[in-house]
């Protein structure tokens, strides 16, 4: 009867386990499927590096090199305020921030992180856009660099929190055979702990920029949603995701429209996954360097 | 136990009782929807109706797919969507419920209070790209437009473009409040939206001389105006039919009026 129990338990969590795994290739399955139509009439070519987007028109234009460029670019901006600032939290809080310190930075971080990305958008839409708007004499404040701010400002606790967990996972024994060798905290830091964590640091990046690729709210807000190619910090564009969104609702189901925005999703899903991986290959070197690997 | 019992059973019975319409499509046909649903239920209390936005295409894909009994649209069919109805076996027939208008609106800073339908073209395909060039100030146009797949825009491209492609730096907005809310807070930039939106924040201006108006639009001298429908399988029969001569009659365009549409008379 106990091993039965047992045994039924052990199966329950075990479909529990594999349920995420289920679901992540029914989530490909279907992206693809519905991709098929514009994978078929649209050439991969002209649909990648077309510069324009005319989904509804006839005839439609479907080049997504706007899109993409436009996804890009937010977040390339973007990793400039969050990587300096998330890094920055993440070396402070973990080497230098006493007890006190620590027991209010780290609970704010954790509640920034629970911000939903709708109040980002709607801080950039009523308070950034116009700021910007009035102080760089812009035609509009609904673009790049608005969109970037606000998108860098979300991804902070993200990149805090994982590089703080590649920071404390540096063996005490580092820092102490530094301090031995007569290194002071500075050179420490610099030579010894940032190097050890670097590929933790690293992976938190790689995190927080697929993070900032998939984000809707924030893009489809504030970034203006015009799907050119930017050429300044301040022109208006048009991510992959804001286009998605905005369109899905009103294209018509099973039409070349309505596949092209699943393929969208697909190239979004693939340079996710990519990203992912390629995190994950990094964060397993490290542990074996460390002696961690298992 | 027994009085859950009972509860339950009665609580199935009557809405067994009840006739549900579910109405579905464009978020600018959504408010008069929405109000006239919530009037018409409060005298008809055996009917319920629930009302979803989504858009004019998604509307016409339930009313095809058969899990919407109304289909709510800002444009015409589509002949793809009558093919696909056809392919199974459904007759979408239109009723209009109200008609609309899109006016252009300016920030209230901007000195120009009219263009004719060629000025506005050129704004938006982007051959004008400054005001002083039709007789403003030397400021940079801010051509903001409603997403390229909604019905507001499907209309403004019919009526106003003759479908030639809107410029490619335009602001695409996600919303009628939010082409409002952006014309209002840049002073360089035009939008249009639907006459309910108009506000003291936006100045609205004429086209080829003539406001647009409940009067205006009547009379069909307003150019930029568009009929809204309620697209059902077959001619509307039963509660629906109802519930769509109640929208078409004197209260239910009272309402109309009241949010902003144009009243059919």
């Amino acid at each position: 009867m106990n091993s039965f129990k047992e045994k039924l338990i052990r199966q329950i969590f075990r479909a529990a386990s594999y349920a995420s795994l289920f679901f992540l290739f029914g989530i490909m399955f279907v992206l693809f499927k519905e991709s098929l139509t514009a994978l078929g009439e649209i050439n991969i070519f002209n649909f990648l590096l077309g510069k324009d987007w005319y989904p509804t028109y006839e005839p439609p234009d479907y080049g997504i090199l706007p899109l993409i460029s436009g996804s890009l670019a937010v977040s390339f901006v973007a990793m400039f305020i969050c990587v300096p600032l998330g890094l920055g939290t993440a070396l402070y809080m973990h080497e230098i921030a006493c007890d006190r310190q620590r027991k209010f930075l780290k609970p704010a971080i954790e509640i920034l992180s629970a911000v939903p990305s709708i109040i980002f958008g709607f801080f950039g839409l009523v308070i950034l856009a116009p700021f910007l708007q009035k102080n760089f004499n812009l035609p509009t404040g609904q673009c790049l660099l608005t969109a970037s701010i606000m998108l860098g400002v979300m991804t902070i606790p993200i990149i805090t929190s994982l590089s703080e967990d590649a920071l404390s996972f540096v063996p005490r024994s580092f820092k102490e055979a530094s301090y031995a060798l007569g290194a002071n905290r500075w050179q420490t830091l610099l030579r010894v702990t940032i190097p050890a964590a670097a590929s933790g640091i690293i992976t938190s990046i790689i995190m927080g920029m697929g993070r900032l690729m998939g984000e809707t709210m924030i893009v489809l807000m504030v970034a203006g949603g015009a799907a050119v190619i930017p050429n300044s910090l301040f022109a208006p564009v048009r991510p992959m995701t804001s286009s998605i969104a905005a369109e899905m609702g009103e294209a018509a189901q099973g039409s070349l429209h309505f596949s092209a925005l699943f393929e969208i999703g697909l190239l979004l899903f693939i340079i996710t996954f990519v990203l992912n991986i390629i995190a994950e290959i990094i964060s397993r070197r490290y542990r074996l360097k460390l002696g961690q690997g298992r | 136990m027994k009085k859950h019992i009972i509860t339950t059973l009665f609580l199935a019975m009557s809405l067994a009782a009840s006739a549900q319409i579910i109405m579905e499509g464009s978020t600018t046909v959504l408010p008069l929807a929405q109000r006239t649903a919530e009037v018409f239920m409060n005298n008809n209390s055996k009917i319920s109706i629930s009302v979803r936005g989504g858009g004019s295409g998604v509307g016409m894909n339930s009313l095809i797919a058969g899990t919407a009994d109304i289909a709510n649209s800002s444009r015409a069919i589509k002949d793809g969507e009558l093919q696909k109805a056809a392919g199974k076996n459904i007759s979408p027939k239109a009723t209009v419920a109200a008609m609309d208008a899109i006016a252009l609106i300016v920030n209230p800073q901007n000195k120009i209070s009219g263009l004719t339908k060629e000025q506005v073209k050129d704004i938006y395909v982007g051959k004008t790209k400054n005001w002083k060039e039709i007789g403003g100030n030397d400021a940079n146009i801010v051509a903001v437009s409603r997403d390229s797949s909604s019905g507001t825009f499907e209309a403004f491209n019919e009526l106003a473009l003759e479908k030639t492609r809107v410029r490619k730096d335009a602001l695409m907005q996600a919303s009628n409040r939010g082409v409002a809310g952006l014309v209002a807070a840049t002073p360089g930039a035009i939008g249009y939206v639907g006459l309910g939106y108009l506000s003291n924040k936006t100045k609205t201006i004429s086209v080829d001389g003539v406001m647009p108006s409940v009067q205006t639009v009547l009379q069909n001298k307003y150019l930029y105006s568009r009929p809204l429908f309620m697209y059902t399988n077959g001619e509307p029969k039963g509660e629906v039919k109802q519930y769509l001569d109640f929208v078409t009659g004197k209260q239910g365009q009272k309402i109309a009026q009241e949010l902003g549409y144009v009243p059919l008379q």
